[in-house]
């Protein structure tokens, strides 16, 4: 029964649905990572998108005025990391930290102020961005189902996981974004603004957590409901490092939590304790960091993959929301 | 080009440079020497835009400029070879090189005209690198060829290089010093910043002395040599290069018989190595660096395990042993990473001298460490062996690398060792704190210290030992029992395999 039901079409269209987010905040945080900006607000730049997104659309009943504050909600939070670490030299955790837990109480006391409730901004209605209808096209097997007729923000994601992997890989924005995480003192010394750069990386990173928090509340359900984003950010973050930060793998990394994320909701449907499946995405996030690590010791003491100047890669903390 | 009046003062009040001015003519090739903070570093950091003057000015061709960053010094033709290099290990020497000043199409790098273009560029300057090899793969000889290129990519006119022989073996001094030359004869300038001084006379059109901050000297090759050069640096005379052989060799204090170990790699570093050094000789160990030396001290001093082969200390068999019992046998060791190994840089003096005996009766009273022993203990090291500090209690980080260096040798020279390792013991410090460590190696060995010398500094281990080998790919490859017959080349030929032209490995 079980083997049925994750092997539905149905099943495989609520993997790329769940992933969204995941994909979408995971490629920001690469690209901050790769700047040398360890970046731990995704959690906070997706929750302050999604509320933003969820006001702004409510209340001017256009959800593409939602998107662009979700993206701009995002973006705020990269520039205050921004801002704090790169100018003031704080301790980019610390920030991250203090961050997340700042937009896990601004938004819920913006929307009690606004709408006099504290758990979300249901009373404004419903408000989506579209999904795209699949048309004549919907008939065909597989593809009809499973790739056609999804939320508009997940071709985006998909779109940008492209964008990146072809960034990094061949722009000279991206070549010089990898050269400042690795060496940024060769990086300013062959005349490249390091700052200015981590400056773009945060804003593009917060931007597209913002857009991944955009889908939770004006694409996964109608509304922004108090910390909804439940430590996706989070998660993201892990793929980040479980994929080595190369998109490929991070790409891959996001998909895979978003199956084990599926999987959870779909076996809530079962009869399985719901409190133990709700664990499945955290336990399969665990286990996927502990595989990671092991390989990277064994492939370091085999000498093949050690790289040179590479950075410790940070291990996300607790969700503190 | 022209510095004029050129003053830095740093905001913690130390005036790095006073009222510098000289001039570097075109086509040549200029030597500015000085002791580590004689403000040679500073200068060239103003020269290259990473520091502005506090007062003075930089002239081209009498034109008065401003460089307020690295990449204005770019614009203006400058290039810097750095002494730590400036290279992203996981991109390719093409990129390194191109880095910042890619070719470009449509917001795309584009590589495949990178490649022709860096090809071309070394073919030009008969500078050999791999373009497609990874930075992190390749000699470090490769690197600074690649450095030296990555200026040259730039347009740079005037180069600016520091230090730069520090890492090379002997051939690839001889090859970079050819390249210098031609660049000075194609018209471009080359500024060389060393404390080699046979380098500098060899390689030198013209020679600036700084010492303190102030310009001291003025001179060329022709009209001066290496003691005059020293004096002046120093600003008294000074001998460094004179060998002092030891008497009469005593026992052998410690063996090693056919050790091998790992690296950190997990591949063989040393390979059956059998060494012995007797009771009041210096034995020098050289090699091309990577070839196992390092290892191999860290196997003798109990920081790694071997695979294989015996230490003997005075015939008691250490290979087990921890660190604290070869220590409490007399077995010093001065680590070759001096800030990473040899100290505790935020730590005080005093901790840091009393880190192998706070156990002892020296410094403890009640069976507590007691602050007033401690303290007098320190504060005698301290002006034995000279070191230069306020008092005894500022972080061991607030001192030079000489003084860093000092106190090393303090510590582990204090107590009469009856063996010490002494791995790269003068790398980069300055000439008077070189000769003071080499007159207490010296004064060591003499009492009956048996010494183990590592050095990278082929000059330094030739002054120094009484007999020296040479390791190769983990092996002992030759050994000179005479070394006064031996010359740097003869032991370059064989660091890189006397059949071998090419990289070492």
């Amino acid at each position: 029964m079980i083997w049925d039901a994750l092997f539905s079409t149905l099943f495989l269209a609520a993997v790329l649905r769940v992933a969204t987010p995941l994909l979408l905040a995971a490629m920001g945080g690469l690209i901050s990572e790769t700047a040398g900006v360890p970046n731990i607000t995704l959690e906070g730049s997706m929750l302050s998108g999604a509320c933003a997104g969820a006001l702004v659309g409510g209340f001017t009943g256009n959800p593409w005025l939602g998107l662009i504050a979700a993206i701009v909600g995002g973006a705020i939070i990269g520039i205050l990391l921004g801002v704090l670490h790169l100018e003031f030299g704080a301790d980019p955790i610390i920030v991250g930290i203090g961050l997340n837990l700042l937009v896990a109480g601004f938004t819920t006391f913006i929307v009690f102020s606004l709408l006099g409730d504290k758990s979300g901004t249901s009373s404004l209605g419903r408000n989506l961005l579209p999904t795209i209808e699949p048309g004549p096209l919907a008939g065909i097997p597989f593809l009809g189902d499973v790739l056609l007729g999804q939320h508009i923000l997940t071709y985006v994601a998909f779109l940008v996981w492209a964008a990146v992997a072809l960034l990094l890989a061949r722009a000279t924005f991206g070549v010089h974004l990898r050269a400042i995480g690795q060496n940024p003192l060769a990086a300013a010394t062959a005349g490249i603004s390091v700052k200015r750069l981590q400056y773009a990386a945060v804003i593009i990173c917060g931007s597209l957590a913002g857009t991944a928090g955009a889908f939770l509340s004006m694409g996964y359900v109608s509304s922004f409901i108090r910390d909804m984003t439940a430590g996706r950010g989070f998660i993201a973050l892990a793929a980040i490092f479980l994929g080595g930060m190369r998109p490929l793998g991070v790409g891959f990394a996001a998909l895979a939590f978003g199956f084990f994320e599926a999987l959870s909701i779909r076996l809530g449907n079962l009869d399985v304790p719901s409190q133990l499946v709700q664990t499945i995405p955290y336990i399969a996030t665990l286990i996927g960091l502990g595989l990671f690590a092991w390989r990277e010791t064994t492939r370091r003491r085999r000498g093949s993959g050690a790289t040179g100047q590479r950075r410790r890669p940070v291990t996300p903390g607790a969700d503190p929301a | 080009m022209r510095f004029e009046r050129i003053r830095k003062e740093y905001p913690n009040g130390v005036v790095a440079c006073e009222s510098i001015s000289f001039e570097i003519q075109p086509g040549t090739v200029h030597a500015i020497i000085g002791e580590n903070g004689a403000g040679k570093s500073t200068l060239m950091k103003v020269l290259y835009g990473m520091e502005q003057p506090s007062s003075g000015q930089i002239l081209f061709d009498g034109q008065a400029v401003t460089i307020p960053s690295p990449q204005s010094a770019i614009d203006h033709g400058i290039g810097m070879v750095h002494q730590a290099f400036m290279t992203v290990g996981t991109f390719t020497i093409t990129q390194n090189i191109t880095l910042g000043a890619e070719p470009q199409r449509r917001g795309f790098v584009d590589s495949r005209r990178a490649v022709a273009e860096v090809d071309e560029l070394a073919r030009r300057f008969q500078l050999d690198i791999d373009p497609l090899a990874r930075a992190q793969d390749v000699s470090v000889g490769m690197l600074q060829r690649a450095e030296i290129l990555k200026a040259l990519y730039r347009g740079a006119r005037i180069l600016i290089l520091d230090e730069p022989t520090a890492v090379l073996t002997p051939q690839e001094t001889i090859e970079l010093f050819r390249a210098l030359r031609g660049f000075a004869a194609s018209g471009r300038t080359v500024i060389f910043i060393s404390h080699k001084l046979r380098e500098v006379l060899e390689i030198a059109d013209e020679i600036t002395v700084m010492r303190g901050g102030h310009l001291v000297g003025q001179t060329t090759p022709e009209a001066t040599d290496e003691v005059a050069l020293a004096g002046l640096m120093v600003g008294r005379s000074i001998a460094i290069a004179d060998r002092h052989p030891a008497a009469a060799a005593g026992e052998v204090a410690l063996e090693v018989a056919g050790l091998s170990c790992l690296n950190d790699l997990e591949r063989p570093a040393c390979t059956e190595v059998d060494l012995e050094v007797r009771a009041g000789e210096i034995v020098g160990i050289v090699g091309v660096e990577g070839n196992g030396q390092t290892e191999l001290v860290e196997v003798i001093a109990g920081l790694r395990a071997p695979t294989g082969g015996e230490i003997h200390l005075h015939g008691d068999v250490i290979t087990q042993a921890s660190v604290r019992s070869r220590r409490a046998a007399g077995l010093h060791h001065i680590p070759e990473d001096r800030m990473k190994n040899g100290v505790a840089l935020p730590e005080s003096i005093e901790d840091n001298l009393i880190v192998d005996r706070y156990t002892g009766s020296t410094v403890r009273r009640h069976g507590l460490l007691s602050p007033k022993r401690i303290g007098r203990f320190a504060e005698e090291l301290i002006s034995r062996f000279g070191v230069r500090a306020a008092d005894s209690k500022v972080p061991a980080g607030s001192l030079s690398g000489g003084n860093i260096q000092k106190l090393i040798v303090a510590r582990e020279l204090g107590d009469q060792p009856l063996v010490l390792l002494a791995s790269q013991p003068t790398r980069g410090v300055d000439i008077g704190a070189m000769e003071f460590i080499y007159a207490e190696l010296r004064e060591a060995r003499d009492a009956g210290c048996a010494v183990l010398l590592v050095s990278a500094d082929l000059g330094e281990a030739l002054t120094l030992s009484d007999r020296i080998a040479v390791i190769r790919n983990g092996r002992v490859v030759a050994r000179f029992d005479d070394v006064a017959a031996v010359t740097e080349e003869d032991l370059g030929r064989h660091m890189l395999g006397a059949a071998e032209s090419k990289e070492p490995a």
